[in-house]
C-alpha cells in the first residue's frame, strides 16, 4: 500500500512539477519530506520491500498484526500487506499453476498445509532458520512433536468448540457435545461451518463414540452413516458459516442459539465486547495453525525472514496476549500470561489447558488429507437431500 | 467467394474463443495422461497381471522406482491426488511409502517392504485402482457425472446412495428451469400484450421499463433481491411492522430455492418479453375485433385467433429462457444458499475447489448433450423454423 501510494505520489510530483505554481512558490511539504527521506539514508527504499501475508481475518488477523506483523515491519522495514481467506488450496493452486504467484506467506490448517506441500505448492522450510528456544534448546526440539513439517512451521494451537448465548439458556446450560445436538432440551438454531471437517467428528462424539475411536469409526461405512445420521437430526436447524468472524456475530445477532466456532473468536467477543457467550470445551477439536511459504513466492528472502520472526517464542506468546491461542513451542507454555487489553488471565481460556482437554480430540490431518475430497462430495450430497 | 472472406474474421474469432475452448474442455473429460506418463513401466507390467492375486515382485520394483522418480520431479503429489480420486485413501499410502522408501537402503524385496509400510499394497483393490487411474483415455468422469462407477472387476454399478449427487441435481436443474420458463411466460405474456397494444408513447415507456432492468448489471439486480428478501430485509420488515407476522416468525425467502426462482425469473423475464412483443406487434388488433364480430367470446377469440399467432414468439422466448436458465451460475451461487444450488454450481465447485477439471468437463458435456437432445425434441414438436426471435 505504502509503496503504491508513495510510488504514485512520486510520479505525480515529477509530472506535475514543471507547470505547477506550487513547485515554484511553496513546495508541497509532503513532497519535500519524501525528497528528504530519499536523500538521507533511504528509509523509504527499505519500505519498498514488502510481502503479502494471507490469514483468516477478523480478530485473529488483528492479534497477529499487533503481535508480530507490526514488530516485524518496525524491526526490518519490510512492509507486511495483509489479505484474508477462508482456507482451502484453490487460490494457491491457481497461483502456482499459472505462474502468477502474489501470495508469499499463508496461515494454514494443518491438513491443507500437508496436502499443499505434497503437491509441490509450497517452499520447503529450512529448520536451521528457526530461532532456538529462550534457554537455547534447538528449535527442532522446542517445537511440539509434529508441528514442524516439510513445508510448514506450527505457530499455535486453536480449537473448534461450540459456544452459546447465555441469555438464550437462563436455566439449564449446555455442557456436553451431546447437548449441541439435543434440540429438545436446548431448542434454537445451530451455527456450523460449511464443511464436513470437524462436524463429522462432533457428530460422532455427540453420538457417544469415545474420542480415541472417532477416526477409526469414520474409516468405516457404518461410522460415516452414523455421523451423517446424527447431523440429520439437527439439519433443518443449522445455519452455515464460512468465515471465522461470522459465528460470534451470529450469536450476538440472535440468529443462532449456539454455534461451533474457533475458541479465540468467542474469547475476544467475551472480553472485548462483553458478549454473554459461554464456551463448551467438551468435545473440542484441537488443531494447529501452520505458516507456509508459497512456492515461487516473489519475495522469498523477506518471507523466510518473516517466517523465522513469526515462529519465535516471543511472537507466539505475544499472539496469546491478544487472542486465546497457545504456542506451538514447549518453551511457550510457561510464558502464557494475561490478555494485554483487559488483564484477563489467559490460562483458563487456552485450548491446551489441561481442564479444557479432558474430552478433546486431536484433529487427524492425515486422515483428512486423504479423505477431504470424498467427504466434501458426501457432504454436498447430504446437503442436497 | 468474397462474401466468405468477409465472415472470415468472425469465423476465426468464434473458432478461437468458442470452439477451441469447448473442444479442449471436452477433451479433458476423456483424456488424462498424467498417471500414464509417470508410471509407464508399472502400468505396462500390470497389463499382464491376472487381477486375482497380489502382483509379482517386478511390479512392486517398477512402481517404487517410478514413484521415487516422480518425487524427484515434484509430480508425486499430483499423481497421488489422481489415484486418490479413484480410491480414497491411496494418497497417503503412496506418499507415506515414498517418504519411507526414500531414506531406506535398497530392500531385498520391494514387495515385502512396501506391504510392511502400508498393508494397502497387499490388496488387489489398490492395484486395480492404479491400473484405472493410469488409463490414458477414460470414460470414468462421465460415469461419475451420471452417478455411476466402474466395479473393480469391470462392469458398471450405481454409486452408493450417499454419493449420488449429479443426477438429482440435474433433474432439479431441469425442473427449476422449466418452472422459471413457465413463470416467465405467465408474467411476460400480459406485459408483452400490453406493450404491443398500447398507444405509441405509453408503449415506449413500458418497453423502457422492461429494458432498463435488462441493461442493469446482473450483480446489482441480484443484490437488490437480497436487500428485499432477507430475513432482516425490506419485505420482512414491512410484514412485521404491519403485524402480519411476528418478529420471530420472519419468512426465509432467500438463500433457498425461493430466492433462486424469484431472482432468476426476474433476471430472465426480458428474454421472454422481447420475442413475444416482436411477434405480437405484427398481429393486427382487427383480427380480435373480427372474431368478436363473428360472435366469439373474448376467451374463444383469444384461444382460437390470438394465441396460435403468438406461438412462434412463445416458442422462441421459452427456448431462450430455458437454455439460459439451465446453465445459470451466478444467481444461484449468490442467493441459492444450500437448497437453491444448480448443476452449474457443481461445475464451478470442481473447477475452483476440488480442481477435478476432468469431472467438471464431463458435467459440462452431460449438460451440453442434454440441452442438445431437448433442442431436437423441441424441433420435432414445434419446429425451429417457425420460431421468431425478434
Amino acid at each position: 500500500m505504502i509503496l503504491n501510494r508513495s510510488g504514485r505520489f512520486d510520479l505525480g510530483l515529477l509530472v506535475r512539477a514543471p507547470g505547477s505554481e506550487r513547485w515554484c512558490g511553496r513546495p508541497n511539504p509532503a513532497a519535500l519530506l519524501l525528497l528528504l527521506a530519499l536523500l538521507t539514508g533511504g528509509r523509504p527504499l527499505a519500505l519498498a520491500e514488502s510481502l503479502t501475508m494471507v490469514s483468516w481475518g477478523g480478530s485473529y488477523a488483528r492479534a497477529c498484526e499487533k503481535a508480530y506483523y507490526e514488530p516485524f515491519t518496525s524491526q526490518t522495514g519490510i512492509e507486511v500487506r495483509l489479505e484474508d481467506y477462508n482456507g482451502g488450496l484453490a487460490q494457491i493452486r491457481a497461483q502456482v499453476e499459472t505462474g502468477n504467484v502474489y501470495w508469499d506467506v499463508v496461515d494454514m490448517e494443518m491438513a491443507d498445509a500437508v496436502r499443499a506441500c505434497d503437491e509441490g505448492l509450497l517452499e520447503p522450510i529450512h529448520p536451521g532458520d528457526l530461532a532456538p528456544g529462550p534457554d537455547g534448546t534447538p528449535a527442532e526440539q522446542d517445537f511440539f512433536s509434529g508441528s514442524l513439517t516439510e513445508c510448514g512451521v506450527g505457530t499455535l494451537f486453536y480449537s473448534t468448540i461450540y459456544a452459546y448465548n447465555l441469555e438464550k439458556f437462563p436455566e439449564a446450560k449446555p455442557s456436553t457435545i451431546g447437548d449441541f445436538f439435543d434440540l429438545e432440551k436446548f431448542p434454537g438454531r445451530r451455527g456450523m461451518r460449511r464443511t464436513p471437517h470437524v462436524n463429522l467428528e462432533f457428530a460422532l462424539m455427540a453420538d457417544g463414540v469415545p474420542v480415541e475411536r472417532v477416526y477409526a469409526m469414520l474409516d468405516t461405512q457404518e461410522g460415516l452413516d452414523r455421523a451423517f445420521r446424527k447431523l440429520d437430526s439437527i439439519k433443518d436447524h443449522i445455519v452455515w458459516w464460512e468465515a471465522g468472524a461470522q459465528p460470534p456475530q451470529m450469536l450476538a445477532d440472535g440468529e443462532v442459539a449456539m454455534t461451533t466456532a474457533y475458541n479465540g473468536r468467542i474469547f475476544n467477543a467475551q472480553v472485548l465486547e462483553n458478549q454473554p457467550f459461554a464456551i463448551v470445551w467438551d468435545g473440542q477439536v484441537l488443531d494447529m495453525g501452520q505458516l507456509v511459504i508459497v512456492s515461487g513466492s516473489p519475495n522469498l528472502e523477506a518471507a523466510r525472514k518473516f517466517l523465522s520472526f513469526a515462529t519465535t517464542v516471543r511472537s507466539m506468546v505475544a499472539v496469546g496476549r491478544y487472542i486465546s491461542y497457545s504456542p506451538a513451542r514447549q518453551s511457550g507454555t510457561a510464558l502464557i500470561s494475561t490478555h494485554l487489553e483487559t488483564g484477563v488471565n489467559m490460562k483458563p481460556h487456552m485450548p491446551t489447558t489441561p481442564e479444557n482437554v479432558t474430552r478433546g480430540l486431536h484433529d487427524d490431518w492425515e486422515w483428512w488429507s486423504d479423505h477431504i475430497d470424498e467427504m466434501n462430495l458426501r457432504f454436498i450430497a447430504w446437503l442436497l437431500r | 467467394m468474397r462474401s466468405a472472406a468477409l465472415v472470415l474474421p468472425l469465423a476465426a474469432f468464434i473458432a478461437v474463443t468458442f470452439v477451441a475452448p469447448l473442444v479442449v474442455m471436452l477433451g479433458r473429460s476423456v483424456h488424462d495422461p498424467l498417471v500414464a506418463d509417470a508410471l509407464p513401466e508399472t502400468l505396462g507390467l500390470l497389463r499382464s497381471w491376472d487381477g486375482e492375486r497380489i502382483p509379482p515382485e517386478s511390479v512392486f520394483e517398477a512402481m517404487a522406482g517410478e514413484l521415487l522418480k516422480a518425487r524427484q520431479e515434484k509430480s508425486l503429489g499430483r499423481i497421488a491426488t489422481r489415484v486418490n480420486r479413484v480410491q480414497a485413501g491411496l494418497r497417503s499410502a503412496l506418499l507415506r511409502s515414498v517418504r519411507k522408501l526414500r531414506g531406506a537402503p535398497r530392500p531385498d524385496s520391494w514387495r515385502e517392504a512396501m506391504i510392511a509400510i502400508d498393508p494397502k499394497w497387499g490388496q488387489t483393490r489398490t492395484w486395480h485402482a492404479i491400473r484405472r487411474a493410469g488409463e490414458r483415455f477414460t470414460l470414468r468422469h462421465y460415469l461419475h457425472a451420471l452417478d455411476l462407477d466402474q466395479a473393480p472387476g469391470g462392469g458398471i454399478v450405481r454409486q452408493p446412495p450417499d454419493l449420488r449427487i449429479y443426477l438429482p441435481l440435474l433433474s432439479r436443474t431441469l425442473g427449476v428451469s422449466l418452472g422459471i420458463t413457465l413463470l416467465c411466460l405467465l408474467l411476460g405474456y400480459p406485459i408483452a400484450y400490453l406493450i404491443a397494444n398500447a398507444p405509441p408513447n405509453r408503449a415506449n415507456l413500458l418497453l423502457l421499463l422492461v429494458l432498463v432492468p435488462f441493461w442493469t448489471s446482473l450483480l446489482v439486480r441480484t443484490t437488490s433481491w437480497i436487500v428485499l428478501l432477507q430475513t432482516q430485509g425490506v419485505i420482512n420488515d414491512l410484514l412485521a411492522a404491519v403485524g402480519l407476522i411476528g418478529d420471530d416468525q420472519r419468512i426465509s425467502m432467500i438463500y433457498n430455492m425461493t430466492g433462486t426462482v424469484v431472482a432468476m425469473t426476474h433476471v430472465l423475464l426480458p428474454f421472454m418479453v422481447l420475442p413475444l412483443y416482436s411477434v405480437m406487434r405484427t398481429i393486427p388488433p382487427l383480427y380480435m375485433s373480427a372474431a368478436a364480430s363473428l360472435g366469439a367470446s373474448f376467451l374463444q377469440a383469444f384461444r382460437r385467433v390470438y394465441w396460435p399467432q403468438t406461438l412462434p414468439g412463445v416458442a422462441a422466448g421459452s427456448l431462450l429462457v430455458f437454455i439460459l436458465a439451465i446453465g445459470y451460475y451466478i444467481t444461484p451461487a449468490l442467493v441459492g444458499g444450500q437448497s437453491g444450488q444448480l448443476i452449474s454450481n457443481m461445475v464451478a465447485y470442481h473447477m475452483q475447489q476440488s480442481l477435478n477439471w476432468g469431472l467438471a468437463a464431463a458435467l459440462g458435456g452431460v449438460l451440453l448433450g442434454g440441452v442438445f437432445c431437448l433442442y431436437l425434441v423441441f424441433n420435432r414438436l414445434v419446429g425451429v423454423d417457425r420460431m421468431r426471435l425478434g
